[in-house]
């Protein structure tokens, strides 16, 4: 098991946990009249990809070391669908022309998100479907490697705009008819929206009997077995739901910085997200978004001072949490108040 | 001249030649991955980054104190293995009863934070390092035309591949090290120092990495991110070949190397993800590795 942070208690929602989710719903409406909210948008992006992410670590115990891949597909599917749309039009199989023309005009975001989602959830399921197939420390190489792949395909491909990216430009940002999201604040409520709704899902599955299946597979795999559940089966629903999720979290992003670009499908995305969970504190439901926020603040803060430093930096936090800060931020406090967070 | 499959020859052997030479850069990283694995339970991250740090010390030797090649394939896996030492002794020793994914995430860590200060040092681009004069140049073998620096890598690559396996399956010392991964606790009862043993066997497993970077020096630009763009793909051999055994990931780094230099010539485009697609047929039919046991 890799997360020290107490059990989840399984039935109902304990009293403390609607302290906690108050506390942060309480500081992220008032956030935007104290910050930037382009940066705290961007913040809750990355809040729900470590969520994601720590859905597989903290209550499957699955390091996968390639969520890049689910976030940068689901970043380049949004903004490809949102300023283009999707068209195919004849297509030749042995020399036999087969006209389909379909043709769909450029999405508006909700469904271009929506769209990237399903391509995460998609890509998810192959790579989880191979990943699974091995254990432990083999799963994070595998999920690395394929990631890599993808990575690579990401810079041959035509549709990518390699190393300029894909920008959105023009496209429509009207999400669900009314809301303007060129206006910086109507971004952050659309943007909470779509965290809120990720954390809670999440935050249901961990503590459906799905998800106590999943943290018995954690605990002790073989007895899982042996009690009949088909465990592939768990992981798999597991994986492809964390990439979905990732993909989420990735299509938003692309309403919040104008673009995807091969950055966000490079290995070292990859190992930002674990470090976030890493931070905030592996298998705690509130861990993920506390880290995201220390990461990405600390990044943003460094970023105008010693811009070169930051991989340092995320290298020496890394060391430093291994070695003395295992439970991370919202884990140390739990096991202060003695209550799973 | 003949060609084969309309492929000139020239073009496929050269090819050919460079597969063999990524191969030889894969199986040694992998052989000491592997040997790592096998005793501290450590995936280490941080060994593309101290195979680039070999690479590094190399050129800094040449330019800064005009050490050359032959003082630099001993020096810099020297200076790598000592810093090896210091990291289990101060790191990795701490975290042997846990989890075995602490120990990826921490010389991840590592790993950032070396690739990090060469490139705030020296920045992105690379550096080219001169061949040795004694290696310079090269022969014409009819079919193709051989450097002579590259079939040195090849020859001495394949030396050192075996001399680890005789190293380890055929002396005392490997003995030791084989008992003691199978059961530590039978094996320091009978009065070997394993612990000391862990820090020996990480150490030299680094500076076999820092001695493939110094030899890589002449091949590739010595830039801060050599190392981690060929850790993940020697991952992926990883997962072909299984940590199972030593002769193993010997003939699973060569192999690959060759069908990602062939792929080159049949079929370019794929040639970069030649072998994740390898892995994924892997674990579709053989889950553990070709040579590996089941975990």
């Amino acid at each position: 098991m890799i997360a020290q942070a107490p059990a989840l208690a399984s039935i109902g929602t304990p009293r403390h946990h609607y302290v906690a989710f108050a506390l942060m719903l309480g500081l992220a409406v008032a956030a935007p009249y104290l910050e930037y909210p382009v940066f705290l948008a961007k913040l809750l992006c990355y809040a729900l990809f470590a969520c994601a992410f720590n859905l597989l670590i903290g209550f499957v115990g699955l390091l996968s070391f390639g969520h890049a891949a689910f976030w940068g597909t689901a970043a380049y599917a949004s903004a490809h669908f949102a300023s283009k749309g999707f068209a195919i039009g004849t297509i030749t199989i042995f020399k036999v022309a087969i006209p389909i023309n379909i043709a769909i005009p450029p999405f508006p975001p909700e469904f271009a998100i929506i769209a990237g989602v399903v391509v995460a959830a998609v890509f998810g399921y192959i790579i989880g479907k191979l990943a699974i197939r091995r254990l432990g420390i083999y799963f994070a190489m595998v999920t690395l490697a394929f990631a890599q792949m993808i990575f690579f395909l990401a810079v041959q491909a035509p549709f990518t705009g390699g190393e300029d990216g894909l920008q959105l430009g023009n496209a429509s940002r009207l999400a669900i008819g009314v809301l303007n999201l060129r206006d910086n604040l109507t971004l952050y409520w659309f943007v909470l929206g779509v965290f809120l709704i990720g954390f809670l899902f999440i935050y249901r599955v961990v503590h459906s009997p799905f998800g106590q299946v999943l943290k018995a597979i954690r605990e002790n795999e073989p007895r899982a077995v042996s009690l009949g559940y088909r465990v592939e089966r768990y992981k798999l629903m597991a994986f492809v739901l964390s990439a979905a999720l990732a993909g989420l979290a990735g299509g938003t992003k692309v309403y919040v910085t104008g673009s995807a670009a091969l950055g966000d499908v490079n290995w070292p995305m990859s190992g930002e997200v674990v470090l976030m969970a890493l931070l905030g504190g592996m298998g705690t439901i509130f861990g993920p978004v506390a880290g995201a926020v220390v990461l990405i603040s600390i990044e943003e803060f460094l970023a105008e001072r010693a811009g070169a430093w930051v991989s340092v930096i995320q290298g020496g936090i890394f060391v430093l949490c291994v070695l003395a800060f295992r439970r991370g931020i919202i884990g140390e406090i739990a096991r202060v108040i003695r209550k799973p967070l | 001249m003949f060609e084969l499959l309309g492929i000139a020859p020239q073009a496929l052997f050269g090819q050919l030649l460079l597969g063999l030479i990524n191969g030889a850069f894969y199986a040694m990283l992998s052989l000491g991955l592997a040997v790592i694995f096998g005793m501290l339970n450590v995936v280490n991250f941080a060994h593309g980054a101290l195979y680039m740090a070999g690479a590094f010390i190399a050129w800094l030797l040449l330019e800064k104190l005009g050490i050359g090649y032959w003082a630099a394939l001993v020096l810099a896996p020297l200076a790598v293995g000592i810093v090896g030492i210091a990291i289990e002794r101060a790191m990795l020793r701490w975290l042997y009863k846990l989890d075995h994914l602490y120990g990826l995430l921490l010389t991840f860590g590592l790993a950032l934070i070396v690739e990090g200060l060469f490139r705030n040092e020296y920045g992105s681009s690379g550096q080219a390092y001169q061949i040795p004069e004694l290696l310079e140049g090269g022969h014409n073998l009819g079919f193709m035309f051989l450097p002579n620096y590259r079939g040195w890598v090849v020859v001495f690559s394949l030396l050192l591949c075996f001399a680890t396996w005789f190293v380890i399956e055929r002396t005392k010392l490997g003995a030791y090290l084989r008992a003691a991964t199978e059961n530590p606790a039978l094996v320091q009862a009978f009065g070997i120092n394993v612990p000391r043993m862990l820090t020996l066997t990480y150490a030299g497993g680094v500076a076999l990495a820092a001695l493939a970077g110094v030899m890589a020096a002449p091949i590739y630009n010595v830039s801060p991110q050599m190392g981690s763009s060929l850790i993940i793909v020697v991952f992926a051999v990883v997962v072909i070949g299984g940590m199972g055994s030593i002769m193993g990931s010997i003939v699973t780094g060569f192999a690959l190397g060759v069908v990602e230099g062939l792929t080159k010539v049949f079929f370019a485009e794929a040639s970069n993800t030649v072998i994740f697609v390898i892995m994924a047929i892997v674990l579709l039919i053989k889950p553990a590795g070709l040579f590996g046991r089941v975990g």
